[in-house]
């Protein structure tokens, strides 16, 4: 099932279609240069309101599947239960996609960075995961 | 028995019942939630009897299924997620059977109600879908639906005085306190449709 010469994809789901953009520009931009690993945000609704659409998301990881896994980074509420719901229906996104538990920005931009340094599935999950743990104050 | 025929009636008074209380729902939905309640389920389950009309699914685990796909993809808010996993979990359990009892169908009921739980993360007490219910399958034994509509109203009703401590209304904190769950009052409206339709099919 994974490719290793190819990288994990990254979905950036958000309720709203300008903040998943940003962040997947956010994210690339700091990935700095060179090939970065594919990124697709699925924000908001189809008709571009508020919300969460599971045909987006689909389109999203489809989009960014290289065979070697696809992670899913969500923000709230109906992102993070959409995304879980699509899992358990097993045929609705690629083989290898994970949802990961991360903060939505911090872990965008971890996976994005760790991702196009060549960083296998587990080890993207882990970098965006760890990106709880940077402590601000 | 109940055949496949008795399960898309059931989700059609579904479909006629958001389609009458879909105001109510938004209203409730304005003061603790984002105002999109009746207008999701709404589109949800409009789409859920297209879908039936045209595929005319053979079983009611298959009618379930289908309906619970198509509420996870055309919802857009919590609740398609969650219903959509209600509905589809509920008709897995129910399996290929042609006719399942009153009894299977308050099994796999439950099956779907823990799976809802599960996905949420919610308890009975979070001012949640899950307390109408939860009341509801306890109230099901074996069948009877105009029990388990009857919890399910009074599950919904009894959380005007909780405060939320799941989904977006948990971060209004006490200031959630005196307002009907909106998606306590939905699932209500799924239990009413039941109980409608076994009492227009005995």
């Amino acid at each position: 099932m994974t490719a290793p010469d190819q990288p994990v994809g990254v979905v950036l789901v958000s309720h709203s279609r300008e903040v998943a953009e940003s962040v997947a520009r956010l994210a690339a931009g700091l990935a700095g240069g060179g090939a970065t690993a594919p990124v697709a945000p699925a924000g908001g609704t189809e008709d571009g309101g508020l919300g969460t659409s599971s045909e987006l998301i689909s389109a999203a990881a489809a989009s960014v599947d290289r065979g070697s896994g696809v992670a899913v980074l969500v923000d709230l509420g109906s992102a993070v239960l959409t995304v879980k719901a699509l899992l358990a229906e097993g045929d609705e996104l690629p083989d290898g996609t994970r949802l990961v538990d991360a903060p939505f920005v911090e872990g965008a931009v971890a996976a994005v960075v760790s991702a196009s340094a060549g960083a296998d599935l587990d080890a993207v999950v882990a970098a965006a995961s760890e990106a709880y743990a940077y402590r601000k104050e | 028995m109940l055949d496949a025929d008795f399960f898309r009636r059931w989700m059609t008074a579904t479909a006629v019942a958001v389609d009458g209380a879909a105001a109510r729902l938004t209203e409730l939905d304005s003061p603790i939630g984002d105002a999109d309640h009746g207008s999701n389920l709404q589109r949800g389950f409009t789409a859920v009897r297209t879908v039936l009309d045209k595929e005319a699914p053979g079983t009611p685990g298959a009618v379930l299924t289908l309906a619970g796909r198509q509420l996870i993809s055309t919802v857009g808010g919590a609740s398609g997620p969650l219903y959509g996993t209600l509905l589809r979990r509920t008709g897995k359990a129910l399996g290929d059977a042609a006719e399942v009892s009153g009894a299977e169908l308050a099994t796999a009921l439950r099956v779907g109600v823990d799976a809802v739980a599960a996905l949420g993360g919610a308890a009975p007490g979070d001012k949640t879908m899950l307390d109408a219910l939860v009341p509801a399958v306890d109230a099901l034994d074996g069948g009877d639906f105009a029990a388990a509509s009857s919890a399910a109203e009074h599950g919904a009703e009894a959380t005007t005085p909780l405060q939320a401590r799941k989904g977006r209304a948990s971060y209004l904190g006490e200031r959630s306190i005196g307002h009907q769950d909106p998606g306590a009052t939905s699932s209500a409206l799924l239990f009413a449709a039941l109980a409608e339709t076994a009492e227009a099919t005995s």
